[in-house]
């Protein structure tokens, strides 16, 4: 059982939670992951870690309210518990000095761009970071991410806030005006990051993307999670959730999101 | 030449056009009057082949003698001296290749069916359990501390064999629920998961002590443990599921068996909407492989409503390693077996949900070195057929994770960790067995393993004082 410490909504939808978990708190790193599940009749969700503190054994996680579980997390307010949580998952990200590191987060994928840009910057890389969602009451973390950020460039698909498009507008912009970019890591819709990965292949730039794939266990036994990159099958809660986007299949991971759509709606309806 | 009846006392079932409409369990079990009366088939031969039949040693005419006397208490308390979890094993052991295999009674004609000593000891176990478990005595506590890795029939055996020696036993499994392959892979309609719980419960009576959630290798490392306790037992299965490697295998519709399984048994699936976890199953499925886990998929599918259930195998039935019995009951159900043929590759439409599969048909030729004889495809012979759900069951490896974070430990060539028959690893204070050490086999060798290694574990600690 994890007790929810703090509980805060930071859009429409999306909430951020800090919840106890010593172990886990002890071992994570930038770029893992953990699962839970609310109750005993439960399924098990894969959620980012977005932040964690030692000392008081949190981790803090950023959730939308989409379906079933999301929304039944959402529910759950500061005292309340989470039944199981398990952690910290997936491999971290790797993160060195390379120069110019372009950060892009997009929706709810601000919540897993934030570890990745302040790591980047703690190793003194010139982080610019790219950040979009719907509309402006959607961004989150606009200002943590604007405290560690050398550039910061906002967009919303609806033009109420920054650039009125999408992030990859400014990624195209920024290769243009001929800026040494070393790095993209892009985390957010998938096809969004399927788009990122298309615009820096040309001009081989590195590219990393955190994908997310249906999990179930997320210890490596089901395969559930498995996306196809460069030709082999990778499980991506053990080998990923961060790959080389230049080199995964996006198509496919896209179609196999689509599994249950048809569930999760009876599943919502119950709700 | 003694007079003993030729077979063995039928064990109620569910009817089969029943019994795939629902998750309960098939056989009904015993009544006390069968149980005494299949117990007087038992010759109480002095030689003991069935014990020795037994990967955990039971002793069988012994317990038998007593369930023939009406005496079942004496019989469980003789059965749980060897077995900790005799209400799983007396369900899903292969028991015609262990005691029953050997049983003198066999020797009688050439039809004569061996004592059922697998519904005996399942009949015990659940009068047991009904009754009340009595929790044996335990010898003075030790101050030892040992940690076993994984909940699964091989750490749950080592686990309490070691409280019942004294030790402080704590358990670390990674899933949020105990058993491993009994809870996550193994259906309720073979191994109900209450008398899994059940079994569990005798455990962590005996003091054991489970912590669940904790990933040992990510959660918490092999070296922090050995800092906190004087022994170790890895018992972390083959967990990794092997693939057909064909094209169409990430189409939607492809599981491994794991994936299936684990949705529909552990996470209740069949249950959905009241449980939140889903699973999609089509009209026509295939399973591929003809392993038990593969007959546990093809019988999951038709209670999940699949109108036709598949079981594709490149061999021939002789070769199919799944037990007589799994093997009987999917026929009786109804799952459709297709011999000799394997699949080439699974074909999708737009929106890349599987429609097809195109199949292969295969001869056999000379034993290869598993002793079977190995299929050899046969060109041309390639046909397409329908299917909207594929299960892929054609095996597991040992779960990488520990043998790739621990610093040392010695790993054989199929990623399993290496060690001597009584589960010694190339580092002192370090134990394995089960799936891990052997890549998969059976529950009951599992069991066996982690009896090995649990007597070997207090050797090791009585030397290390």
């Amino acid at each position: 059982m994890h007790i929810i410490l703090d509980k805060k909504e930071l859009a429409p939808n999306v909430k951020m939670f800090k919840v106890s978990a010593p172990l886990i708190a002890k071992k994570s790193k930038t770029g893992q992951f953990i699962v839970i599940r609310i109750d005993e009749k439960g399924e098990r969700i894969p959620l980012t870690i977005v932040e964690k503190d030692d000392k008081i054994g949190s981790l803090t996680i950023i959730f939308q309210e989409v379906g079933k579980t999301t929304k039944e997390l959402g529910k759950l307010k500061k005292g309340d518990h989470i039944l199981d949580l398990v952690g910290p998952l997936g491999k971290p990200s790797k993160i060195r000095k390379v120069g110019t590191v372009v950060i892009i987060g997009g929706g709810i994928g601000i919540g897993e761009a934030y570890p990745e840009a302040k790591a980047h910057k703690d190793v003194g890389n010139r982080v610019i970071n790219i950040i979009g969602a719907r509309s402006k009451e959607f961004l989150i973390l606009e200002n943590k991410m604007a405290s560690i950020s050398d550039e910061i460039y906002i967009t919303t698909d609806d033009g109420s806030k920054g650039h009125h498009g999408f992030v990859t507008d400014i990624l195209e912009e920024l290769i243009n005006k001929k800026i040494k970019i070393d790095l993209v890591f892009a985390v957010g819709p998938t096809i969004m990051m399927k788009a990122v990965s298309e615009i820096t292949e040309p001009h081989r730039i590195k590219t990393l993307v955190s994908l997310n794939p249906i999990m179930v266990d997320a210890t490596g036994m089901c395969g559930g999670c498995r996306v196809n990159v460069g030709g082999e099958n990778k499980f991506a809660c053990v080998d990923g959730p961060i790959f080389d986007g230049h080199k995964v299949d996006f198509d496919s991971l896209i179609k196999r999101l689509n599994t249950y759509i048809a569930e999760e709606k009876i599943s919502c309806k119950m709700h | 030449m003694v007079k003993v009846k030729t077979t063995k006392h039928k064990m109620p079932e569910q009817e089969p056009k029943k019994r795939i409409k629902n998750f309960n369990e098939v056989p009904y079990g015993y009544d006390k009057e069968t149980a005494i009366e299949e117990a007087k088939r038992c010759l109480q031969c002095k030689k003991k082949p069935c014990t020795e039949g037994c990967p955990v040693e039971i002793d069988i005419p012994g317990f038998i003698a007593c369930v023939a006397n009406g005496e079942f208490d004496k019989a469980a308390e003789i059965i749980k001296a060897k077995n900790n979890l005799p209400a799983v094993s007396g369900r899903v052991c292969p028991y015609e290749n262990q005691c029953e295999g050997l049983c003198t009674v066999k020797k009688i004609s050439l039809y004569a069916e061996p004592v059922g000593i697998g519904r005996l000891e399942r009949f015990i176990a659940d009068y047991e359990r009904n009754k009340g478990v009595k929790i044996p005595k335990k010898a003075k506590p030790t101050s030892k501390k040992i940690a076993v890795v994984g909940s699964g029939p091989a750490g749950l055996t080592c686990a309490g064999d070691l409280a019942k020696m004294g030790h402080s036993v704590t358990i670390f499994e990674a899933l949020h629920a105990p058993g491993g392959v009994l809870m996550y892979g193994i259906p309720e309609f073979r191994l109900p998961k209450d008398i899994v719980n059940a079994e569990v419960n005798y455990i962590k009576k005996l003091g054991v002590e489970i912590n669940y959630d904790v990933v040992v290798g990510k959660t918490i490392t092999i070296d922090e443990l050995m800092k906190e306790y004087d022994a170790i037992f890895i018992g972390t299965g083959a967990g990794l599921p092997r693939w057909l490697r064909i094209p169409g295998e990430n189409l939607d519709g492809v599981y491994s068996a794991n994936e299936f399984l684990t949705r529909v048994n552990m996470m209740k699936a069949y249950r959905f909407p009241k449980y939140d976890t889903p699973v999609k199953i089509g009209k026509i499925v295939a399973t591929f492989g003809a392993g038990n886990v593969a007959m546990d998929c093809a019988r999951t599918s038709l209670r999940l409503g699949a109108e036709k259930s598949y079981i594709i195998y490149r061999r021939s039935e002789l070769e199919m390693p799944a037990r007589a019995e799994e093997i009987h009951h999917a026929k009786e159900e109804g799952v459709i077996f297709k011999f000799l043929t394997t699949p080439v590759k699974f074909i999708g439409d737009d929106k890349g949900i599987l429609r097809e599969g195109e199949f292969r048909k295969m001869k056999l030729g000379e034993p290869d070195e598993t002793g079977r004889r190995r299929p050899i495809p046969m060109e041309g012979s390639e046909f397409k057929m329908k299917i909207d759900t594929a299960l892929v069951a054609i095996g597991q490896s040992p779960n990488p994770l520990i043998p790739k974070t621990v610093k040392g430990l010695k790993i054989g060539k199929h990623g399993n960790i290496e060690t001597d028959k009584d589960g010694r690893t190339n580092i002192p204070g370090i134990f394995a067995g089960g799936d891990i050490a052997t890549g998969a086999a059976t529950v009951i060798l599992a069991m066996g393993a982690g009896k090995r290694a649990a007597k070997a574990i207090n050797k090791y600690l009585k030397l290390k004082k």
